[in-house]
């Protein structure tokens, strides 16, 4: 045990000293500061971590970013594209603004990460740091402290009325060793509806987090299509709280992916807030390994709060799937309404998927249910479209695509789920033509 | 137009042996019916024709047009114009009934080496078949035979043949599950299909639809094998008697 501590403590260590401590502002020097200490205190996860046992850490805690090759899909245009919103333009972790929209936006304010932490009375410092550190009880996130103590760049998102357009966060990928480090921080004010997209594979190694606090009544969307590139890495957090009838629904769509871990921490502390969160993650490691991880944290602390996690994989050829997903009533957390599912259609016998789902009650008038398959494809479904002409291969992307469309179709916006599908087909396609 | 040979057919996974030596040729322009006690091999015939899984060939053949069907993988079966209509049509969750349809046909075309269809005449012709079946623009929308009564699912069965226009109609208890006038819409729709390039291969196990369907032959299977050949009196003899006379006959 003790040799285990040291080899943790030496990992930490020795990511710390290879990190600029980025300098700036009274606040956020301060909350870099604990944020640093907090993760002293923690470490980094290794493989013996509990809440690491599906997935290898080491590639995102070592000192240097594993190289990753950049990916150009000539033949598809960028996702989103026909969509009216406000870019906010990302490059290795880097804001650009030559390429980013104006950052103004009837309804709400942004800025950049530095431009807030500049000013000593700003609005983001109420949040800082202060949902993640919330967020490292009862389960530690490293990963998260590293993040908000070594930012090196983000946005603030303030909406105090309607957005008049999604907030579209764009994350390019130039350079195959990038090693990006991003806290955007996300405030909807009482009553305000603010939509957040965001798209690209960032960098090789892409740690990102996202703190989001929606007022009562505010409502929060987040759609995010996860980059593309085979080999790039990432560790995404999302950290919410969510007030009096407040409304947060977040859906990711990710296909390759050396490796992908995005946790959700979410906590209900008003009446009849509602939460849901979907993943559609689609794996061929044929060609480059595909490890994807969807960690989820639900914890409900006021009364008549809604949550709900439909997350489907589906894998091939030995890409491996994961899911850990839990359900906290808090005592007093009555007439909660929990519900999560998380399904993986393996299409051969080389593709994996471990799941872990937990149920923690503490309130008695509640009604949770939680389910979770690893299931093949039906045979008697595939024959009969076979039976039609239909041959086998596209045959067997029809039951893919109705398979993930129920995680899909949690999409509240009929437009933003069609820009999904046909990403998706897209896809099946290029992989088919191989 | 189908042509099959001393067919014999196991499982492939027990040492079973369903058909045992299955002799029949449906020419061109004739409808063919098989009758049979229930277990005698004829759904087992329509998917070994069709290409399903579980099924080994220990010998014989079957061609369709002088080509060989047992070497061609299901998709290459329907292309070269072979169409089963399901006993049990499947329910498939998540796939739409007009897209499904759209997917075969295109897929069938392409195949053959023909244009796609193109989304305004496909339409046209799904809603003109449709009609005439009685099956409601709102059954299109659903998914595949998911939530379809057994009625719906056989006339959503003759649907998908009425738009794939195959060569060799293969219809497994079509009529099992239809009430009167569903039987007669069916019937119609199969009737409409009749022409002189085409041949039909109905199995049922009532008078009823032959009725509706006028066969050229009747064949009555017994125990993997055709046991008896003869013309529409053979089906009224066995609604009139059974199989049990027949069934000595041949013994
Ligand atoms: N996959 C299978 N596994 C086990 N037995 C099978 C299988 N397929 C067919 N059989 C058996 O083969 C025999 C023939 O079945 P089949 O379904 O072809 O009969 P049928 O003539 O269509 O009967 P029915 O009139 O009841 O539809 C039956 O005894 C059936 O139980
Ligand atoms: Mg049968």
């Amino acid at each position: 045990m003790a040799v285990a501590q040291q080899a943790k403590q030496d990992l930490t260590e020795s990511r710390i000293t290879a990190l600029d401590l980025p300098q700036g502002g009274v606040w956020g020097n301060a909350a870099r500061a604990d944020a640093l200490a907090r993760l002293r205190a923690m470490g980094l996860p290794t493989r013996r971590d509990e809440y690491w046992k599906f997935t290898d850490p080491t590639s995102l805690t070592q000192v240097a970013a594993p190289r990753a090759a950049l990916f150009e899909a000539k033949d598809e245009g960028p996702i989103f594209d026909g969509v009216d919103r406000l870019r906010v333009v990302f490059v290795d972790g880097v804001f650009d603004p030559e390429q980013s929209d104006d950052l103004s936006l009837s309804g709400v304010e942004i800025e950049r990460l530095s431009d807030a932490m500049a000013r000593d009375i700003h609005w983001a410092r109420e949040f800082y740091g202060k949902l993640e550190t919330a967020g490292q009880v009862p389960v530690v996130r490293p990963l998260a402290a590293l993040n908000t103590a070594f930012a090196q760049d983000g946005i603030v998102i303030r909406a105090t009325g309607k957005a008049e357009k999604p907030v579209s966060i764009i994350y390019l990928h130039r350079s195959e060793n990038s090693d990006a480090i991003l806290h955007h921080v996300v405030r909807v004010e009482e009553g305000a509806e603010l939509t957040v997209l965001e798209n690209g594979p960032a960098a090789a190694r892409f740690n990102k987090c996202m703190e989001i606090s929606v007022a009562d009544r505010g409502t929060f969307h987040h759609l995010r299509a996860q980059g593309r590139d085979h080999e790039r890495r990432a560790a995404t957090h999302m950290f919410a709280r969510l007030g009096e009838e407040s409304v947060y629904k977040s859906f990711t769509l990710t296909v390759n992916g050396v490796l992908t871990r995005n946790e959700h921490v979410i906590e209900l502390t008003g009446d009849d807030a509602i939460a849901h969160v979907a993943g559609a993650a689609m794996g061929d490691a044929r060609t480059h390994p595909y490890h994807h991880d969807d960690t989820v944290f639900i914890t409900h602390d006021a009364e008549r709060c809604e949550s709900r996690q439909v997350f489907k994989k589906v894998l091939r050829n030995g890409a491996e799937g994961v899911f850990q997903g839990k359900i906290l009533v808090k005592p007093g957390a009555q007439k909660t309404d929990g519900y999560q599912i998380s399904q993986a259609l393996l299409l051969d016998e080389e593709a994996s998927f471990q799941a872990k789902p937990e149920l923690e009650i503490y309130a008695d008038d509640v009604k949770c249910s939680h389910g979770s398959t690893t299931g093949a494809i039906d045979e008697t479904a595939l024959f009969y479209l076979r039976a039609r002409g239909v041959p086998r291969e596209t045959a067997t992307d029809l039951l893919v695509l109705a398979f993930i469309d129920e995680a899909i179709s949690e999409i509240e916006d009929e437009r933003l789920a069609n820009d999904i599908r046909v990403r998706l087909q897209m896809w099946l396609e290029r992989r088919r033509r191989g | 137009m189908l042509t099959i040979k001393n067919l014999h057919v196991k499982l492939e996974d027990e040492d079973k042996q369903i058909l045992k030596g299955v002799d029949l040729t449906v020419e061109a322009g004739k409808v063919h019916a098989i009758m049979g006690p229930n277990g005698s091999g004829k759904s087992t015939l329509s998917y070994v024709l069709s290409g399903r899984d579980g099924y080994e060939v220990t010998d014989g053949s079957a061609t369709l047009e002088g080509e060989d069907l047992l070497e061609m993988e299901p998709e290459e079966r329907a292309a070269a114009g072979l169409f089963l209509a399901f006993q049990y049509p499947v329910e498939i969750p998540g796939v739409g009934n007009m897209t499904f349809l759209r997917t075969a046909v295109n897929a069938q075309r392409k195949a053959r080496g023909e244009d796609e269809i193109s989304a305004g005449d496909f339409l046209k012709l799904v809603r003109e078949k449709a009609k005439t079946l009685k099956i409601d623009a709102e059954m299109l929308k659903r998914p595949v035979n998911v939530g379809f009564s057994g009625g719906e699912k056989k006339r959503n069965e003759i649907l998908q043949m009425a738009m794939l226009e195959p060569k060799m109609c293969i219809l497994d208890e079509t009529d099992s599950g239809l009430d009167v006038d569903a039987m007669k819409l069916v019937s119609d729709g199969v009737n409409a299909l009749r022409d002189a390039g085409r041949g039909f291969l109905v199995i049922t196990h009532y008078q009823r639809l032959l009725d509706h369907i006028k066969p050229d032959v009747v064949h009555i299977m017994a125990d993997g094998r055709i046991v008896k050949t003869g013309g529409p009196e053979l089906a009224l003899e066995v609604e009139k008697n059974g199989y049990a006379d027949i069934l000595n006959e041949v013994a």
